[in-house]
């Protein structure tokens, strides 16, 4: 080996010309969740990426045929974590679609309510961290505070700040508490504010505008034949917003706007989701105004069907009279019977369009959950947004996908 | 585009963005803004107010945990606790309700029959041995749901701390039995009379045949 410090003559020198091969992940620091890519690199531009997922694959489908119904429900809060409560209401959706109950009103605006707020968190967690990997702390922990005070909220009402489990099929494990409506808005004009304080920082730093901007774009096509959904789809211009394309629960009642880009790069991803969470803010606000009005003595006010066969009856039911104890444990040993069929519901989740796709074949177990991830979908199309652009740009632009790996590998 | 869309065009940038210098300094007022804040509150015998109130308020939003404490929600799944009848015997019947419900399968019960010439005999079971082991419990509160006498609850308001081994996470039926809940109540709710009282139902079945 040549030592280091000899003279060598400039003329003489040869680099190498030839693609260097570079693994970035699947467990890079900067990289969201455990993911590899595989990069072709010449010199810092990438040339060729090959975008590998699956390594928190954990069986997650095969796991719910083993449980009952019910007992699925701790798994979807671990599809997209940044947002379990939008993961519980649309499995809930698509076993009540099998089963063909509709869930009274006050549970249907109580889900709209839970999944605006997980939609917020979701939201601000990624926009937050895309801010981050460009090297704008400050936002990042505003933004998580704002966060932990929806936590905060989901907490009071579901029992545990980020494994929900408050869904059920039929219902929802528990009713709201009396300041519910009142912590909502309460917190709601704080998370405005916070946001927009985040923005004043970051829409006028030219770093972050030149780094976001014309980065990490994806046409209108290419979104469409991958399948994105959600925000990635929409900041192509695509007004593609399942509550508003195909409105479920009480969002045909509510007034929101959809924002869509015009360019698809980073920069309208991240303000996409902003926008979004304004809405979402919106949406809350008028969906606490629809819970007021409901008759408190009107069955529209139960949050659960009254049906023996699916809701567990009350306790006390339970505790006295023998009637109650063979209902409870009937539906616990055997679960819901929900019967044969096959159907697919999809919701507005955190990243898109987030289906369940249920298969019975009668019986207190799922023959087969499918679970349409988007952020899988919106993966397909992250290799073409980073080949041709430089490395550094990598984790913002894979940053405003966000790829949750729980909900991508399932 | 249809109605109820906003297109979110790129912002204007003015020759002042375009510089960096004047909005950095602006926006390192803002910074410095809360920072400041927060410095004022953080000072000894500041003006840091009520911990469990704080939370919305500007300054400091994080606590200094072992000194500071948050109470948890009245919803908030904890740790596990058995709850006891009113003469400290256990309330759980033994049934497997708990652990047939429990998505992650980490509630063990081995029951066993009441001797003979005891009330509850022929009644019930009681669980000889009862474990829970905490690493792998989930906390969705299934089992609590599941519990068809109110013998199980999550309303103990503590969190797992950190143990030496792992071991020490498996709690046991005397150490379920000793929690408390957040307060401070270890009777069950259950209001379905004891085997052998006057008003239990039981009595009467049996005497019919």
């Amino acid at each position: 080996m040549e030592s280091i410090d000899q003279e060598l003559d400039e003329s003489e020198l040869e680099l190498p010309a030839e693609p260097m091969t570079l693994n970035m992940g699947p467990s890079h620091p900067a990289m969201h969740g455990t993911i590899r890519m595989v990069l072709k690199l010449d010199g810092e531009t990438v040339r060729a990426c090959d975008v590998q997922p699956g390594y928190l694959h954990r069986a997650q489908e095969k796991m719910g045929e083993r449980g009952t119904w019910q007992q699925f429900f701790p798994y979807t809060d671990r599809l997209n974590y940044c947002s379990p409560m939008l993961n519980n209401v649309g499995y809930a959706l698509a076993v009540e679609k099998l089963l063909g109950i509709t869930v009274p009103r006050r549970a249907q605006i109580l889900r709209v309510i839970h999944g605006e707020l997980a939609r917020i968190a979701d939201h601000l967690t990624c926009n937050g961290a895309m801010a981050m990997e460009l090297g704008a702390f400050t936002p990042f922990l505003w933004y998580l505070k704002a966060r932990e005070w929806i936590w905060e909220i989901i907490e009071t009402q579901t029992g545990a700040r980020m494994t929900h489990a408050y869904g059920r099929i039929g219902g929802m494990a528990a009713p709201d508490t009396e300041d519910f409506g009142d912590m909502c808005l309460t917190v709601l004009p704080r998370i405005h504010s916070v946001v927009a304080e985040g923005e004043s920082l970051l829409l006028k730093n030219r770093i972050f505008l030149d780094r976001t901007q014309g980065v990490g774009v994806l046409t209108k096509k290419r979104a469409v034949s991958a399948g994105a959904s959600g925000p990635v789809l929409r900041s192509t211009g695509v007004d593609y917003d399942v509550r508003k394309d195909q409105p479920y629960l009480t969002y045909n009642e509510v007034d929101f706007d959809v924002p869509v880009g015009e360019d698809g790069d980073n920069f309208d991803r991240f303000m996409c989701r902003m926008e979004e969470i304004r809405q979402s803010a919106r949406i809350i606000e008028q969906s606490v105004a629809l819970l007021k009005k409901i008759d408190p003595r009107s069955p529209d006010n139960e949050v659960n069907v009254k049906n023996p066969r699916v809701i567990l009856p009350p306790k006390e039911e339970v505790y006295n009279t023998i009637e109650g104890t063979i209902n409870h444990f009937k539906l616990i040993m055997e679960g819901i019977q929900v019967p044969a069929g096959e159907v697919y519901q999809y919701t507005e989740g955190g990243n898109g369009e987030l289906g369940f796709l249920v298969v019975s074949r009668g019986g207190g177990n799922p023959w087969r959950i499918r679970v349409r991830a988007p952020s899988f979908y919106s993966l397909g199309a992250v290799s073409g947004m980073i080949v041709g652009g430089m490395i550094a740009d990598i984790v913002p632009t894979f940053g405003s996908i966000n790829m949750i790996g729980g909900e991508c590998d399932r | 585009m249809a109605a109820g869309t906003i297109v979110i065009k790129k912002p204007r940038r003015t020759a002042a963005d375009q510089s960096y210098v004047v909005e950095l300094v602006k926006g390192l007022g803002v910074t410095f803004k809360h920072l400041f804040k927060g410095l004022n509150q953080m000072r000894p015998g500041g003006q840091r107010p009520d911990v469990t109130k704080m939370n919305y308020d500007e300054g400091v939003a994080t606590l200094e945990y072992p000194e500071e404490k948050r109470p948890y929600a009245r919803r908030w799944r904890g740790v596990h606790r058995l709850t006891l009848r009113p003469n400290g015997d256990v309330r759980c019947t033994a049934c497997l309700m708990c652990s047939t419900a429990c998505p992650a399968q980490c509630i063990w019960i081995k029951p066993a029959e009441f001797p003979v010439g005891h009330p509850s005999r022929g009644h019930e079971r009681f669980p000889e041995e009862f474990v829970i082991d905490e690493l792998r419990c989930i906390f969705c509160g299934y089992c609590v749901e599941a519990c068809p006498v109110d013998a199980i609850r999550m309303d103990t308001g503590l969190h797992m701390t950190a143990l030496d081994d792992r071991g020490s996470f498996v709690y046991d039926k005397k150490k379920l039995m000793s929690q408390v809940s957040q307060d401070g109540d270890q009777l069950t709710a259950n209001t379905r009379p004891e085997p052998g009282d006057a008003s239990h139902g039981g009595i009467t079945r049996l005497k019919g045949h």
